[in-house]
């Protein structure tokens, strides 16, 4: 199939439709609206579930609902939606059910604004609601990819019976490039062995997140960390661009991933060993891959949109056997090439110098001099 | 690594996103790699609104730039805003109809094109977005005229259309404007 | 002398299940329990229903149920049933909701799924207190009344009001069936039943949203003998929340069950 040109919402939601989705349940907010807008228009053509929920906490507890009868479900937010989704969420990996959930992300905390952020990492990769369990977290960096990681999202959120989070930003949101569709999937035509449907010829079914004798929510906590264990040792994903002799390395996903991809080009033009490393998957984290990659670098320079959250992950791999140092721009503001290729020049001068003590105070110190600068 | 940013800025309702995602569409029936990025915060809503199209041969890392290779400045705001940050040898242009100033950076082409005033003598100031649109093409050749003109036609909204013998007589208006003043530039 | 072979006239309803539930005694959610298992069986629907329990003293109601039931967050129920109802849309779905659940935390979901005319059944307990967490306050709580988070009385001037809900609901035009019943008495049991009946009724017809407050007891936490509750919902309950049909369809209307 040829490639179309797509803005970015509306390239995941058609997507979303291709994989099998049956139901969406969503509410509008900046920067992905788009998403629930073409929603509004396709699923119904098509027979199948939208509404437009009063609030994102009845968006997700009405997913959490259509995914009790085992059909492709999904809901798409941005940041202040997605906090209030968390209640769903956390009911929703508590009751073992498989669903998807795609945060737009956006500047905050707070209502802070509705430019583009990866500030939502921890919330997105950790988990974000109550309770102890692990969501599926994919980082796309590209509208190609993040349309063939939403049927990648629902084949895993059924293999393992488990909320799948995609993190986009507001760039990837917005912006058009051109991409192929995959095909039109068929629906599924009988439920899961565990979905409800009416007690028809068999036993009736129970689909709760309650545990109320503590044993039992231990064994069902123990079920949820196996199934992680088994999700880390096959599911990481990642990309890599010039890695196998980079001296320079850098980590970054999703749209720091993309722009630093153009820095390291442009460093390997003028012959700097720099590469990237995109982790694809954030949650299974890509921890063999990117200790294996410290094996053969010489220094480690993680990029984000946020103030380090990634970071923090990167260095429990490493665990300081080569230095690593930081960059990132905040609150909506998107890095562009010079700057992740200035650091790229900076490093690169400084290849064997000790190890930064506190790679995030180094970079405050820097930024703040690039906000004089801006300013 | 051939790689072509553009930036197109203006006011709200000038018609700059329209502009770039024109381009856009153009470049990937040209069979470029291509993307556009809008600026989408609160400022699209009767701010300035711009947006930035890369095309090139290869895949594309970064959708957004510091320093563009051309810019069309619709308004004198985005004329202060980016003329600085074109690249040497890069195009400039700046819709004079709404300046009180030349631009006049020397070490980049620079057209200096009264957009709104070519564009209601064509019978409707809505059509500036072309005019400017054209002068591009002619002073950067990255996509032949035709290919937009085709671009145009596919991607012309309904309710549009009855324009669009207009919109091409903007766009070779535009393009022949800079192709006379051209020599003067150069 | 010959014996008459022995007649069944009073037994379990196939919609509920064999167990024994942890309700306090004398409390009317037991007896609301098997009037919706009744009407399940009278209209044939165990097969194809899915209830939603809620946060509150019926949070273990799928248990008592024999038919497929989910659990939702507090006051999520209407949500969680309408992700059903818009996914199976030929199944019944009720949801089983508390004053707290239903007209505190969930007051937007009811409101809503209301408003959208969401085909699907609420059997709504009002029983002026919040029972599970122990007895304090809730949106249906009559002035002066004293609970553990009201001590010296539901102070209107700082407490407000109670919330009536049949009567707000009923002025959305999505809902098809909206009313209210007591639980305490035999003579108000048999037209809660009838009520209930109906809701299903007009969920099957496909006429909207469907609703039926149930004035409950709570002597637990009411701090009253199962005898003097049902008394104090006769003399104290239905002067504030009076009995009657808010909403009903034509349709319904006409109906003779």
């Amino acid at each position: 199939m040829a490639k179309k040109l797509y803005k970015g919402n509306e390239a995941f939601a058609e997507a979303a439709i291709r994989a099998g989705c049956e139901g969406f349940f969503g509410y509008p907010i900046t920067p992905s609206t788009e998403f629930l807008e073409y929603m509004a228009k396709r699923m119904p053509e098509l027979g199948r579930a939208f509404v437009q929920a009063e609030s994102e906490v009845a968006a997700i507890n009405m997913v959490y609902g259509a995914a009790c009868t085992g059909k492709r479900v999904m809901t798409a937010s941005s940041s202040p939606g997605i906090s209030l989704m968390m209640e769903g969420i956390s009911y929703i990996a508590g009751t073992e059910l498989p669903c998807v959930v795609i945060n737009v992300m956006r500047g905050g905390p707070g209502l802070g604004n509705i430019a583009p952020s990866q500030g939502d990492y921890y919330q997105m990769v950790k988990g974000g609601g109550h309770g102890d369990y692990f969501p599926i977290a994919l980082a796309p960096s590209t509208v190609q990819e993040a349309v063939d990681s939403i049927a990648l999202a629902f084949d895993l959120a059924e293999k393992y019976r488990s909320i799948v989070h995609i993190l986009v930003d507001g760039n990837l949101g917005q912006m058009m490039e051109p991409c192929e569709m995959p095909p039109m999937q068929p629906l599924r035509e009988t439920p899961p062995d565990w979905a409800v449907s009416g007690a028809k010829g068999r036993e009736k079914r129970i689909l709760s997140s309650i545990y109320i004798d503590p044993p039992d929510e231990e064994v069902t906590n123990l079920r949820l960390l196996k199934r992680w264990m088994e999700i880390e040792a096959s599911e990481v994903r990642y990309d890599e661009l010039h890695t196998e002799d980079a001296e320079i390395a850098i980590i970054a996903f999703g749209t720091a991933g993309r722009v630093a991809s153009t820095a390291v080009r442009q460093a390997r033009a003028e012959g700097i060993k720099a590469g990237l490393f995109r982790p694809i998957t954030l949650a299974p984290f890509p921890k063999k891959e990117i200790a294996a990659l410290a094996k053969r670098t010489k220094r480690i320079l993680v990029v984000e949109m946020n103030t380090g959250m990634m970071l923090d992950d990167v260095s429990r791999v490493i665990e300081g056997k080569v230095p690593i140092e930081f960059y990132g721009r905040l609150g909506g503001v998107t890095p562009l090439p010079d700057e992740i290729y200035d650091e790229i020049m900076r490093i690169s001068h400084n290849i064997d110098a000790p190890a930064p003590e506190n790679p995030r105070m180094e970079w405050v110190t820097r930024l703040e001099k690039i906000l004089e600068g801006e300013n | 690594m051939k790689e072509t940013s553009i930036i197109i800025s203006g006011f709200g309702g000038q018609g700059t996103l329209f502009a770039g995602q024109l381009l856009t569409y153009a470049a990937l029936d040209y069979d470029k790699v291509c993307t556009w990025i809008p600026s989408y915060g609160p400022e699209m809503r009767g701010g300035t609104a711009h947006c930035t199209v890369i095309i090139s041969d290869e895949q594309i890392g970064s959708p957004l730039v510091r320093n563009p290779n051309a810019v069309i400045a619709m308004n004198l705001p985005s004329l202060n805003k980016y003329e600085p940050l074109i690249k040497t040898g890069g195009v400039l242009i700046a819709n004079r109809s709404l300046m009180d100033r030349d631009a006049d950076r020397a070490d980049i082409i620079t057209l200096n094109i009264p957009g709104n005033e070519m564009a209601e003598e064509l019978g409707n100031s809505r059509i500036t977005n072309m005019v400017m649109l054209g002068a591009l093409l002619q002073l950067m050749p990255v996509l032949p005229m035709e290919v937009l003109k085709t671009a145009l036609d596919h991607h012309m909204p309904e309710r549009n259309r009855k324009y669009l013998p207009l919109n091409y007589q903007a766009l070779e208006t535009g393009a022949k404007f800079a192709a006379e003043n051209l020599k003067e530039a150069v | 002398m010959a014996i008459a072979e022995p007649k069944i006239v009073y037994q379990r309803p196939t919609s509920l299940a064999t167990r024994v539930t942890h309700y306090c005694p004398g409390c009317t959610h037991g007896v609301a329990h098997r009037l919706i298992a009744e009407v399940l069986d009278e209209m044939e629907l165990r097969e194809k229903t899915i209830g939603v329990a809620p946060v509150g003293c019926s949070v273990f109601a799928y248990n008592y149920f024999d038919h497929d039931y989910v659990e939702a967050a507090h006051g999520r129920a209407p949500a969680m049933a309408t992700g059903i109802k818009r996914m199976l849309p030929k199944n019944t779905v009720y949801t089983y909701q508390g004053d707290g659940d239903l007209a505190s935390i969930g007051m937007a979901e009811i409101m809503h799924a209301a408003a959208r005319g969401e085909n699907i059944t609420v059997v709504f307990i009002n029983n002026a207190i919040y029972g599970m967490t122990g007895g304090q306050m809730a949106p249906t709580t009559l002035p002066g009344m004293v609970t553990t988070s009201s001590p010296g009385g539901r102070d209107i001037e700082s407490m407000g009001y109670p919330v009536r809900m049949a009567e707000i609901l009923s002025t959305l035009d999505g809902a098809g069936y909206v009313v209210r019943r007591s639980l305490h008495d035999p003579n108000n049991i048999r037209k809660a039943k009838k009520a209930i009946r109906l809701a299903f009724e007009t969920q099957e017809r496909g006429l909207g949203f469907s609703l039926v407050e149930l004035l409950s007891s709570c002597p637990t936490n009411w701090k009253l003998s199962p005898v003097d509750a049902l008394q104090f919902i006769e003399d104290k309950m239905i002067p504030m929340f009076p009995l009657g049909d808010y909403k009903v369809n034509p349709e319904i209307g006409k109906l003779r069950v």
